[in-house]
């Protein structure tokens, strides 16, 4: 293995001489980690924008005329059984059982795309009673931050149908294990930030 | 690394391969039962309008939300102190003090410069 430096050594090392081991995707988790986070950083600004400009409606509608509590509420419903539902793929993935990972990860995506629905069923209904993204900077600032979450939804669901693929084709070798695993942590992680989304953006817009 | 370890990992330690813990059944379904609770109740909190005031109940929702996000942390992303020897645990405080940094500091120079600029909050005569 590595170079050890024990105590009745000579002289100190200051670098290991031979080679570590490097095997394939030994760090895939954690560089797709810091990619997260880096998403992480996106999201925040956008909170942020949102924050600041949340309440500049330049005299139109403003969220309570606008967001339909009962829709939201059904909407995060649907993320969070797709989050459980990927997390029953991931238990089936850890057993090796082929059929039952691709049935769950079917379902998540059924669920990701109803999610989708509801949003873009709720953005045609917003635009056209004229509360299109132009109206107001309050509109500006909503339509962007829930839009790229809706839009990070949609490329998750374009990952997991080819997952789905990758599956079907080779089975669950390591390294489709390792891409399930990735779109994993994207998936809970579109999770969390939704959380931010329907605490920030629709309860307290409803407050305000 | 001898061929008997490097075989060991490929044998029967693929989660280490992988370099995430997975979680169990009774993990994922405490996470979920969980984030139920810690979803509906905000939303009745504001469609109910159970509390009268409007302060209490965004500061309440605001925990609740706070509480849900450690859930998924652990529960969903197997967050802990372990994984990738901490790396992860490391690059997740780091941003978030980057976006606390962020967060706060745009609401409140944003919100200072909006009360400052807001015409008549000044005595303007002052200026001249």
């Amino acid at each position: 293995m590595s170079t050890t430096v024990t105590a009745t050594s000579e002289a100190p090392v200051f670098y290991e001489v031979d080679e570590h081991p490097h095997p394939e995707g030994h760090s895939t988790a954690l560089g797709f980690w810091i990619y997260l986070m880096s998403d992480c950083l996106i999201f925040a600004i956008l909170f942020a924008t949102f924050g600041v400009l949340g309440g500049n409606y330049a005299a139109g509608p403003g969220p309570r005329d606008l967001f339909d509590l009962n829709l939201v509420a059904l909407n995060t419903t649907m993320l969070l059984l797709s989050s459980i539902t990927y997390g029953f793929a991931m238990l089936a993935m850890d057993k090796e059982r082929v059929k039952a990972t691709q049935v769950w990860l079917v379902i998540t995506g059924l669920f990701g795309l109803a999610f989708l629905s509801i949003e873009l069923y709720e953005f045609h209904h917003m635009i056209a009673e004229g509360a299109g993204p132009q109206r107001s900077a309050f509109l500006s600032a909503f339509f962007t931050l829930v839009g790229t979450h809706g839009l990070h939804v949609t490329f998750g669901i374009i990952w997991l149908v080819t997952l789905l693929v990758q599956v079907q084709k080779r089975g669950l070798i390591l390294a489709n294990k390792r891409r399930l695993m990735c779109l994993s942590m994207f998936w809970h992680f579109l999770d969390v930030v939704w959380i931010g989304v329907f605490t920030f953006v629709y309860l307290l817009g409803m407050l305000r | 690394m001898s061929a008997n370890a490097h075989n060991d990992a490929h044998g029967h330690d693929v989660h280490h391969e992988l370099g995430v813990a997975h979680g169990s059944m009774r993990s994922y379904m405490t996470g979920f039962i969980l984030s139920v609770i810690l979803t509906a109740v905000p939303f009745w909190l504001v469609m109910s309008g159970k509390i009268g005031n409007p302060t209490w109940t965004a500061a309440i929702v605001m925990a609740f939300a706070v509480v849900q996000i450690v859930v998924h942390m652990i529960y969903f992303l197997h967050m802990n102190f372990k994984s990738e020897g901490g790396w992860n645990m490391l690059a997740l405080v780091f941003t978030l003090i980057v976006v606390g940094i962020a967060m706060a500091g745009s609401l409140w120079v944003m919100y200072h410069l909006n009360t400052n600029m807001m015409p008549g909050a000044h005595d303007m005569r002052q200026m001249l």
